[in-house]
């Protein structure tokens, strides 16, 4: 079997898992936690199409998240602003604006600079949420908005929401992939790998990273969005710090420039942090130490591991097919011959 | 493919387990006969993050409780499952459904934090799970919020214990006041109870601090405290930066200099323990809890939680060891029947405590307790006691029955909004 045909299969028995999931009689906790994860995928591959794609280490990821999330609790609370298309528009324009004045300024460094000015603009909205009580509840958050009804939908219920994710994952994940397979993904590579080259080839190195700074910013607003439904509820830790280094760490776990990787990571932490906290209250120092191994181990992540593995296995096939034994499928490939 | 399969036969054989696990459970309940099922309660406290050490002094005293008195209620075993809520509200919140959604419990209590309580209300309101909050003192969760499933056994609301500094303050002849305090909402509150009563008695108020969380410097805002020249001083602070704030004010020689008002936490022997006496002895604070009371029910409280710990009791211990004997109590007028939720809430909505480490406490229509509040002073720890703590807060002066509106009708109260930096409660001239 050739190996887009091999993709394409994998890809749709996972999506029609993935479909199946709640009518499977998994716990509604289970659930939610999934319906976590395609939301944390979302912010993560939009991460990764700066720290994977762009070559761009951005801290301020969680600042569009944030607000995002914002748009949503501000609309309706304060604005009646209720239906869900035009909330998500406006938190999609928002988050573009607001990512085009601090790419503006965080473009203007490179590499450790890049990285302390996003710190820095990351905190700059985390402030504004945390003391602007009168617009943001300040501490405490806000609450007292509602789950709306999407199309087809019934967001209230927790599966209904759980589609709602995953359907948006979708669509997100398709349109990501697109992209950098397109034209403007591969000059973002090219940018990365060798920017002087590029700029020698008439590309304007500066606007295609400012470009995807902006579409970054968006996406990880549509995650936003749908955060604040899930959880009918938003306060400054959404947009703190912590948020962005937990995004970052999700990327890094699951493999840089990869995009699935990122889903994975986040997949991984939603859960780990899950499980580990229901056995010990030392979870954090445990979920710590994963993270080391994998960067000792893994440096290029999970997907990074698998596929070391599989060209290993596959070198492994190809010297055995070459001295004339038996012919290993596919799916055998780990298991060749002896 | 051999190694898969080998593989595969262990995991085969680790699934059972799970599975001989759930039929022995199975057998030892049909063994029991007709004896009920337990009652569930999931208690989210901060075990990690943040508050964490106060998320253990809550969980322990919470099981010093059940120790004491046994873990079952008219014959029906109550079994509670601890969550780790992170000091984050959001982390509140995916607990917050595991404990309903997977482990099906019948009450929430807790968590720690203001804003993780309010993050969980609407959840737990929404599933119409009984929602007690021994700690979380957020204001509106009992006023403009109030809901019928969200309860404070044992629990204040964070201006409740302030509003009676005001008027307090007023009366000692002070006029003029400086305050301090966290930029958060429960600086805000604090700060706006005391600010109130103040000044709707004439007092007026100088200046007003907020101060970023986990400030370590106090020395500018010290000398902008100085400069200003008030009569009294007005200091919310909480954990470190509690500490913090009394070891400057002390090492600036504030102390003695100016008189201080404190607010419940600021002094609350999870601060104070690791002070030494000098820095915080004299200093006068409100709260609703107070260690060094010598009604036989906080001192019994004292020396048992002292006995399993080895130091004096906070007020979020003395919160989660009265919340267990409320709902110990509310179950017991049940017959445990917990399942019907409209008169488990009534049970709880009628409990009268006449003495808790807290004092006698009930509740208002709100559902907030109206308790004893306490003007307390720090002093060297006498008696059995000493051997666990070098000064605690004893009592100068009771308020009792105070309501968490103070003495203003409680309509005409919720008129106005909730306390944040632009309400003050400050009676303009």
């Amino acid at each position: 079997m050739s190996r887009p045909w091999r993709n394409a299969i994998v890809i749709g028995i996972l999506l029609v898992l993935a479909i199946a999931v709640p009518r499977l009689g998994l716990p509604a906790f289970y659930v939610s936690l999934l319906t976590q994860t395609w939301i944390y995928g979302i912010l993560a591959m939009s991460l990764d199409l700066l720290v994977g794609f762009t070559g761009l280490v951005s801290f301020m990821q969680a600042a569009f998240f944030g607000i995002g999330a914002y748009v949503v609790a501000i609309g309706a609370t304060r604005y009646h602003f209720v239906d869900f298309w035009p909330t998500l528009l406006a938190a999609i324009l928002i988050a573009g604006l607001v990512a085009a004045a601090f790419g503006a300024l965080a473009l203007r460094s490179e590499d450790e600079g890049f990285i302390i000015i996003t710190l820095a603009l990351n905190e700059i909205i985390w402030g504004l949420a945390y003391q602007w009580v009168s617009m943001s509840g300040g501490d405490n958050g806000i609450t007292g908005f509602l789950r709306v009804n999407v199309g087809p939908f019934h967001t209230t219920d927790n599966s209904g929401f759980y589609y709602l994710s995953l359907a948006a994952l979708i669509v997100c994940l398709t349109l990501l992939v697109l992209m950098v397979r397109s034209p403007f993904g591969l000059v973002l590579v090219g940018a990365r790998e060798r920017p002087r080259r590029m700029a020698a080839l008439g590309y304007n190195v500066w606007l295609f990273r400012y470009l995807a700074l902006i579409i970054a910013g968006m996406f990880a607003a549509v995650a936003g969005v749908l955060f604040a439904y899930y959880n009918e509820f938003v306060g400054p830790g959404s947009l703190s710090l912590d948020t962005t280094v937990q995004v970052l760490i999700m990327v890094i776990l699951g493999g840089t420039g990869t995009l699935i990787g990122p889903l994975l990571g986040a997949g991984i932490l939603v859960f780990l942090s899950n499980a580990l906290s229901d056995i010990t209250q030392r979870w954090v120092l445990i979920l710590g130490a994963v993270y080391v191994v994998t960067v000792m181990y893994a440096p290029d992540g999970i997907v990074g591991l698998v596929n070391r593995l599989m060209a290993k296995a596959r070198s492994r096939r190809e010297l055995s097919l070459a001295a004339g034994a038996a012919v290993g499928g596919a799916f055998h490939s780990g298991e060749g011959p002896k | 493919m051999k190694r898969v399969i080998v593989w595969l036969r262990h995991h085969r054989a680790a699934a059972y387990v799970p599975l001989c696990a759930v039929a022995l459970s199975l057998t030892t309940v049909s063994a029991r006969g007709a004896e009920k099922p337990p009652i569930r309660i999931g208690v989210l406290a901060s075990e990690s993050g943040t508050a964490a050490s106060a998320g253990h002094d809550m969980v322990t005293a919470w099981k010093l409780y059940w120790a004491e008195h046994g873990d079952t209620v008219d014959g029906r075993k109550i079994q509670f499952t601890f969550y780790d809520t992170g000091s984050d509200p959001a982390r509140a919140l995916t607990v917050a459904r595991q404990a309903v959604e997977q482990d099906h419990v019948q009450m929430i209590v807790g968590p720690y934090l203001a804003n993780e309580g309010l993050a969980v209300a609407p959840y737990a309101i929404e599933h119409k799970v009984p929602f007690l909050e021994p700690t979380v003192s957020a204001d509106d969760l009992t006023q403009r919020k109030a809901n019928k499933y969200v309860i404070r056994v044992a629990g204040w609301t964070s201006s409740q214990a302030t509003h009676p500094a005001g008027a307090w303050a007023y009366d000692k002849g002070y006029r003029t006041v400086v305050t301090i305090a966290d930029a958060y909402a429960f600086g805000y509150e604090n700060v706006g109870g005391f600010n109130q009563t103040f000044t709707d008695k004439g007092g007026k108020v100088l200046k007003q601090i907020w101060t970023p969380l986990g400030n370590t410097d106090y020395s500018p805002y010290l000398s902008q405290i100085e400069a200003a020249k008030p009569d009294v001083v007005f200091v919310e602070m909480v954990g470190s930066d509690a500490v913090n704030f009394l070891k400057q004010w002390h090492a600036f020689g504030l102390k003695g200099k100016i008189p201080l008002i404190a607010n419940e936490t600021t002094t609350d022997q999870s601060n104070t323990r690791t002070l030494p006496p000098d820095v915080v002895e004299g200093i006068i604070s409100f709260g609703h809890f107070a260690e060094g009371r010598s009604a036989p029910a906080t001192q019994e409280f004292d020396t048992n939680f002292a006995g399993k710990t080895g130091k004096l009791p906070s007020y979020m211990a003395a919160a989660f060891f009265t919340a267990a004997q409320w709902i110990g109590d509310a179950l017991l007028k049940v017959h445990a029947n917990v399942e019907d939720t409209d008169a488990f809430l009534a049970a709880v909505r009628s409990v009268r405590l006449a003495d808790s480490p807290f004092g006698p406490l009930q509740l208002d229509a709100y559902n907030n307790p109206i308790e004893n509040v306490y003007v307390r002073r720090i002093e060297m720890v006498t008696g059995p006691l000493a051997a666990y703590g070098k000064t605690w807060n004893v009592v100068l002066k009771t308020y009792p029955n105070v309501s968490q509106f103070w003495n203003i009708p409680p309509q005409q109260y919720l008129k106005q909004p909730v306390y944040s930096t632009t309400f003050q409660g400050l009676k303009t001239p």
